[in-house]
């Protein structure tokens, strides 16, 4: 009985995480601010930005061809950040989920609905 | 005629750069040497290997889903750059937030995968200095970012929160502002920038963008003391043990 409690109040925090995390990137993306950031400021000012290869070994992966950096391709500007952003976070999700699954002892024998 | 074309085309694309980049202390590719990015990736495997272990003989299945939470958050909160003053921008790493909420371990692992996710979605920080990314980011932070919140929170009272806050605000500001500091000696390393002038502008910059980091812990933190204290690797004693850990 109070495992069952407990087992619905852990399903509770975790849509409510995974449901943050999801408003985050939806809603929060687009007032990020587009000032250079640390690193990036600084290899500005040092002048070593020129420093970076010009193309990287992630720009020939087949999901440059989807994610332009953090925007999906080939939808409306406004929507492209936000997009990549849910994306991102629900790949982060799974496949957090899937190595701690994959990690964790005993997973899958035990606690289960 | 063509310098003018040259340098509107270098202004133009300089601009896309940066307002398309999201460093932070993402480093890109081409930034390291060799020999720095092999080092980093030996370190960084090694703990992640480490992790691995203590993950298998110290963790229950109830912290799968909390993992999956931890990378969610904190994937979608390093999207978010804040301003700071002087036109600048930082974001959140969340290596001493993941550290506080899971352990070093099972921390360690969600904040590699953030990384790893970043880098070939993404193209957000390089693939060959993949290992230096997780741990100048990531790893500073689980492992020292929470042996520094331990042991702040448990000599101001392991069940306060203001043990909680001050350990946790202090670790995640430290955390970054260490972080830091290892990026410009890696970049010093590597021959790209002088380590003086490398240090000065990133120590000053992540002062600043370390305020942000731990303010973002903090709120994350208040959340989860609040509604559900026993899922923190260390636990308030009134709940007592973590409610994933094996004992």
């Amino acid at each position: 009985m109070s495992r069952n409690i407990s087992r619905s109040r852990n399903r509770a925090f975790v849509i409510a995480g995974l449901g943050v995390a999801l408003m985050v990137a939806l809603l929060l993306s687009p007032l990020a601010s587009s000032d250079p950031d640390g690193l990036n400021r600084v290899s500005e000012d040092l002048n070593f930005t020129d420093r970076e290869v010009e193309n990287p070994p992630a720009q020939q992966l087949p999901f440059a061809n989807v994610f332009d950096g953090y925007a999906l391709k080939g939808v409306p500007a406004g929507v492209a950040t936000p997009l990549a952003g849910l994306v991102g976070t629900l790949v982060a999700f799974g496949l957090a989920w899937g190595f701690g699954k994959l990690v964790v002892r005993g997973s899958g024998s035990s606690d289960r609905d | 005629m063509t310098t003018v074309t040259f340098s509107t085309i270098l202004s133009s694309s300089l601009l896309q750069w940066s307002t398309q980049s999201h460093l932070a202390l993402h480093i890109p590719d081409g930034f390291l040497s060799l020999p720095v990015s092999l080092s980093c990736w030996v370190i960084s495997i090694g703990l992640i290997a480490l992790s691995l272990n203590r993950v298998q003989s110290d963790y229950q299945e109830r912290a799968v889903p909390l993992m999956g939470v931890c990378a969610a958050f904190i994937f979608a909160a390093q999207m978010i750059n804040f301003p700071i003053p002087g036109g600048t921008s930082g974001h959140l790493v969340g290596g001493t937030l993941a550290g506080a909420l899971l352990g070093p371990w099972a921390g360690s692992l969600v904040v590699a995968v953030v990384f790893i996710v970043q880098a070939v979605l993404f193209q957000d920080g390089g693939i060959t200095v993949l290992g230096a990314n997780i741990f100048n980011m990531g790893l500073i932070g689980t492992f020292g970012g929470y042996y520094l919140y331990k042991a702040i929170r448990f000599a101001l009272g392991r069940d306060t929160w203001r043990g909680m806050l001050a350990g946790t605000a202090v670790a995640a500001w430290v955390s970054v502002v260490v972080s830091a500091v290892v990026v410009a000696v890696q970049l010093a390393l590597s021959g790209t920038v002088p380590l003086g002038v490398a240090l000065a502008a990133m120590i000053f910059w992540h002062i600043l963008i370390g305020i942000g980091e731990a303010l973002i812990t903090v709120v994350a933190v208040s959340f989860v003391w609040r509604t559900r204290p026993d899922l923190f690797f260390d636990p308030p004693r009134k709940v007592m043990t973590a409610a994933y850990r094996v004992r």
